[in-house]
């Protein structure tokens, strides 16, 4: 594992922002850490780089505990937390060379860094001049500057518009195939972690409501009959009637849990022979965002 | 230490295109400059005066501002400075999360902060002699170069120097508590107000007064031997600046413990 946490707990005076959380990232995936607005997933961040003293539980990375080791595992982790952290006097490419000094990485990251998110043209400007868009990905090369073999990044695509949300998507992916990277990053939209993500962890009110790999998660999807008819309320009534669950009841569909074929085509005779026009019957899955908002919501 | 010396050349870096650096050079220039050509202007009048007497005018102009106001309020702007580089950026969470120690990115700040200080003093002590022997060959009645004051003035500002760290660790910490520039500047503008009061009516117990240090600085400076002296001796360690320094190292260390327990936002 790349990131282990246990029993991870952290107290703001009385409220409690982070709740015995066990996280564990392997090497080599893209860890989606998800969650609402709020809930607790900067605190888990900025835990996790040492920026907030641990009150309970313990964190390790890289398999050595971050509490004794915080130089060696910092130099190993590249980072971007909310906004990105740039200084508006100097131009793009001043504010990589300022840390590529701290840092002691050779000058000639610098200009494949801006290379890399597309800022060459604009590596002379001031950094303040930056659109929104741009300063993220300035942010992103400043954590990528010294080739981290963990990057840990706080809701990167924040006011990127559907190219920039594209291009850091690409970015990561093939920093992970191709370098052997690993990247946990944090987000509170899943259709955004969903396509390069291959683990989740889905938190609310500081706790670990999930975790596992992508196909897990969808493992607990159920699937669903979904069915479109005339008279939605009288269809539903009548199904229950003749012992099949109704998950839902909507103006124009009904919902009932998918278990085989044969299922289908009873469910379907049944409304057919009982008068009620069928337009459409079929298997559906429920996405990814319903099942977000179910596991965040039931917590 | 290399992660010392890595973030103090940073600061450098960082800071070079800030008012807070340019101002260590424009002060000293600025104000050597008017005095310079005050003098110039009113040659004939002073044209009369030994040339010890002539350098005690001519330095005495910056010296007198420098421990009551100029010296404070400059050390209070510089520790705000070097601080809100990255309360404007929003860095302290990436310059504390790099793999640097902590205490080295601290030291490093309050140690360029103590610099950029030492800097402008230095310069004003380059061009107060610089301007002085200037004087003398564009207007050759005022005998400037027929007396060395070098050493002198060297010890006097390295005093005012020592006498400024009190202060300094104090606005460090605030400046960097707070991001706000009102509430550090306001606390520095009235505890040095209070200081020159306090020190002005030679209250006996204002040398424990960090923001009195200065101008304590000052009407210390003057060895006051039992047998009259030849020349100027100047006093460099005076109980005042003794305090300064230890409030100077205190409050700098217990500065990094609050740093410490104070968690990044």
């Amino acid at each position: 594992m790349v990131i282990r946490t246990e029993g991870l707990s952290f107290n703001f005076g009385n409220q409690q922002v982070v709740k015995n959380l066990s996280l564990n990232v392997p090497e080599g995936s893209i860890y989606g850490f998800l969650g609402p607005n709020g809930a607790g997933k900067t605190t888990t961040i900025k835990l996790l780089l040492n920026l907030l003293k641990i009150q309970h539980g313990s964190i390790h990375i890289f398999e050595q505990d971050i509490q004794t080791n915080r130089i060696s595992i910092l130099s190993q982790i590249g980072s971007l937390i909310e906004q990105p952290a740039i200084y508006h006097h100097l131009t793009g490419k001043e504010n990589l060379i300022n840390r590529a000094l701290l840092l002691q990485v050779p000058m000639n990251r610098v200009d494949e860094m801006l290379a890399l998110v597309q800022l060459t043209a604009a590596a002379s400007k001031k950094a303040g001049q930056y659109s929104l868009g741009m300063k993220q990905r300035l942010g992103i090369a400043l954590a990528l500057l010294a080739d981290p073999k963990l990057l840990i990044l706080d809701e990167p695509t924040n006011g990127l518009d559907p190219n920039g949300i594209i291009e850091v998507r690409e970015l990561l992916i093939k920093l992970v195939n191709q370098h052997n990277k690993t990247v946990f990053i944090s987000s509170h939209l899943l259709a955004e972690v969903e396509r390069m993500a291959t683990h989740v962890g889905i938190i609310n009110y500081g706790e670990l409501l999930f975790q596992g790999s992508i196909t897990e998660l969808q493992a607990l999807s159920q699937p669903m009959i979904c069915i479109e008819t005339n008279n939605t309320v009288d269809a539903a009534n009548l199904l229950k009637r003749n012992s099949f669950n109704v998950i839902d009841v909507t103006d124009n569909y009904v919902y009932v849990p998918y278990t085989n074929k044969q299922q289908t085509a009873d469910v379907n005779a049944l409304l057919h022979n009982s008068g009620h026009a069928i337009y459409s019957i079929g298997k559906q899955q429920k996405d990814l965002e319903r099942l977000f908002l179910d596991i965040t919501q039931k917590a | 230490m290399k992660g010392f010396i890595l973030s103090f050349r940073s600061e450098f870096y960082k800071s070079r295109k800030t008012l807070g650096f340019w101002a260590s050079i424009i002060l000293p220039l600025f104000i050597c400059t008017l005095i310079f050509i005050g003098f110039y202007v009113k040659a004939e009048k002073l044209a009369g005066m030994p040339p010890m007497m002539l350098w005690l005018q001519f330095a005495g102009a910056t010296l007198g501002i420098m421990g009551s106001l100029l010296l404070p309020m400059y050390t209070i702007f510089i520790a705000y400075s070097v601080n809100s580089i990255e309360h404007k950026a929003d860095t302290w969470k990436s310059i504390f999360g790099l793999p640097i120690a902590r205490w080295s990115v601290y030291g490093a700040k309050y140690l360029y902060a103590a610099f950029l200080i030492f800097l402008c003093l230095a310069l004003f002590v380059l061009f107060t002699i610089g301007f002085g022997n200037l004087l003398s060959v564009v207007k050759p009645s005022l005998r400037f170069d027929n007396y060395h004051i070098e050493k002198e003035l060297a010890q006097v500002y390295f005093k005012l120097f020592l006498s400024s760290i009190g202060i300094l660790s104090i606005q460090f910490l605030l400046s960097l508590i707070w991001s706000d520039f009102l509430k550090p500047m306001g606390i520095g503008f009235v505890c040095t107000i209070a200081g020159v009061i306090l020190a002005s009516k030679n209250w006996e117990y204002c040398y424990l007064f960090p923001y009195s240090h200065p101008m304590e600085a000052i009407t210390t400076m003057m060895h006051r031997g039992e047998s009259p002296v030849k020349g100027i001796q100047i006093d460099v360690f005076t109980k005042d600046v003794f305090v300064s320094l230890i409030v100077g190292t205190v409050i700098f260390i217990a500065g990094y413990f609050i740093v410490l327990r104070k968690s990044v936002k």
